[in-house]
């Protein structure tokens, strides 16, 4: 079972609502996957709120707990305050907490993301970190009160899938007990199956889904790419070997000269 | 008076947050307020009161990744 935060889930993908063809779509999508974990955000609505209300309650149909974000935000105030009304309207202390540092490569503004951190989790937030890969980041957020971490393995919304898997390694490696979700970057079902097989703890996708030709189908793929990489994972996948290894015994073998 | 509401000038007459979401036809438990970038809990807009210039954010649950 996977546990954040003193909670258990059978699951292993956490999904993204965002950039589906409709909200039917997206539903159906969440339950082909199997996921139990979704991600929503707080945003401006001219329309009293009414779009709003439709879309929560269409997610609170579905029977999944909610991650918020705090998508788009770029300081750590924007962030913390985000946060603060997330809590208020998903009545959860769980936040994704992104503080974005660059607008072409949407990767962490680090020192905010440890900063924005600290001030949530010391308010009594469970704090779910977009990060990188960075190692002594990663140290950082754990101090700051984080107990758990997601890093990204490539861009959002890049699908490019791992770009460092050395990195990757390193994580698992550091921080045994910690759960780690990548979060970000996935394009395929096998890179999906890729970091589980590392050792990773979950995966978090939405455009590799949403974007799919039918993101349904592609949702279906992917639970089942992040259970077969997790079961290879606790199967003890065999290391690269720089020569060949004959598999079939060469005691035995008839001579014909 | 004047208000900065979801970052749009707008002249209203409501006095308090509260009052101010029935003006604009926002209604439902599910929104999120702030003034002047702080939070304001659903349960403290009835008494926070408005001033001409103040900066309103009305936010409500949307899709995200």
């Amino acid at each position: 079972m996977l546990e954040l935060y003193g909670q258990q889930f059978s699951s292993r993908l956490l999904l993204g609502t965002a950039l589906y063809p409709s909200p039917a779509v997206m539903a159906d999508a969440v339950r082909a996957a199997k996921t139990e974990i979704v991600t929503v955000s707080l945003r401006r609505e001219s329309a009293g709120g009414k779009t709003g209300g439709q879309f929560w309650s269409l997610i609170q149909s579905l029977g999944v707990r909610v991650l918020p974000n705090t998508a788009g935000c770029h300081s750590v105030k924007e962030a913390v305050t985000t946060a603060q009304m997330a809590r208020e309207v998903f009545a959860t202390n769980w936040i994704k907490l992104e503080v974005i540092g660059n607008h072409d490569t949407l990767q962490p503004d680090v020192f905010g993301l440890v900063e924005a951190a600290r001030i949530l989790s010391e308010d009594g937030f469970e704090v779910f970190p977009y990060t990188t890969d960075d190692l002594v980041v990663a140290e950082r957020l754990l101090e700051a009160g984080c107990r758990l971490l997601m890093p990204w393995c490539a861009p959002i919304g890049s699908a490019r899938g791992p770009q460092n898997v050395d990195a990757l390694r390193s994580l698992r490696g550091h921080f045994p007990e910690v759960p780690l979700i990548v979060d970000a970057g996935i394009g395929r079902p096998s890179h999906a199956a890729a970091v589980m097989e590392l050792g990773y703890d979950a995966v978090l996708l939405n455009t590799a889904v949403a974007r799919a030709g039918d993101p349904v189908a592609m949702a279906g793929a992917f639970g089942q790419a992040i259970a077969a990489g997790r079961e290879a994972f606790r199967a003890g996948p065999l290391e690269p070997r720089d020569m060949a290894v004959p598999s079939t015994p060469i005691i035995g073998m008839a001579a014909f000269s | 008076m004047r208000l900065i509401i979801n970052g749009e000038s707008r002249e209203v007459d409501a006095g308090t947050l509260a009052g101010l979401l029935t003006e604009l036809d926002y209604e439902g438990g599910w929104l999120a307020t702030a003034l002047n970038g702080e939070v304001v809990p659903a349960r403290e807009r009835e008494t926070c009161r408005i001033a001409d210039g103040d900066r309103i954010e009305i936010l409500s649950p949307m899709k995200g990744g």
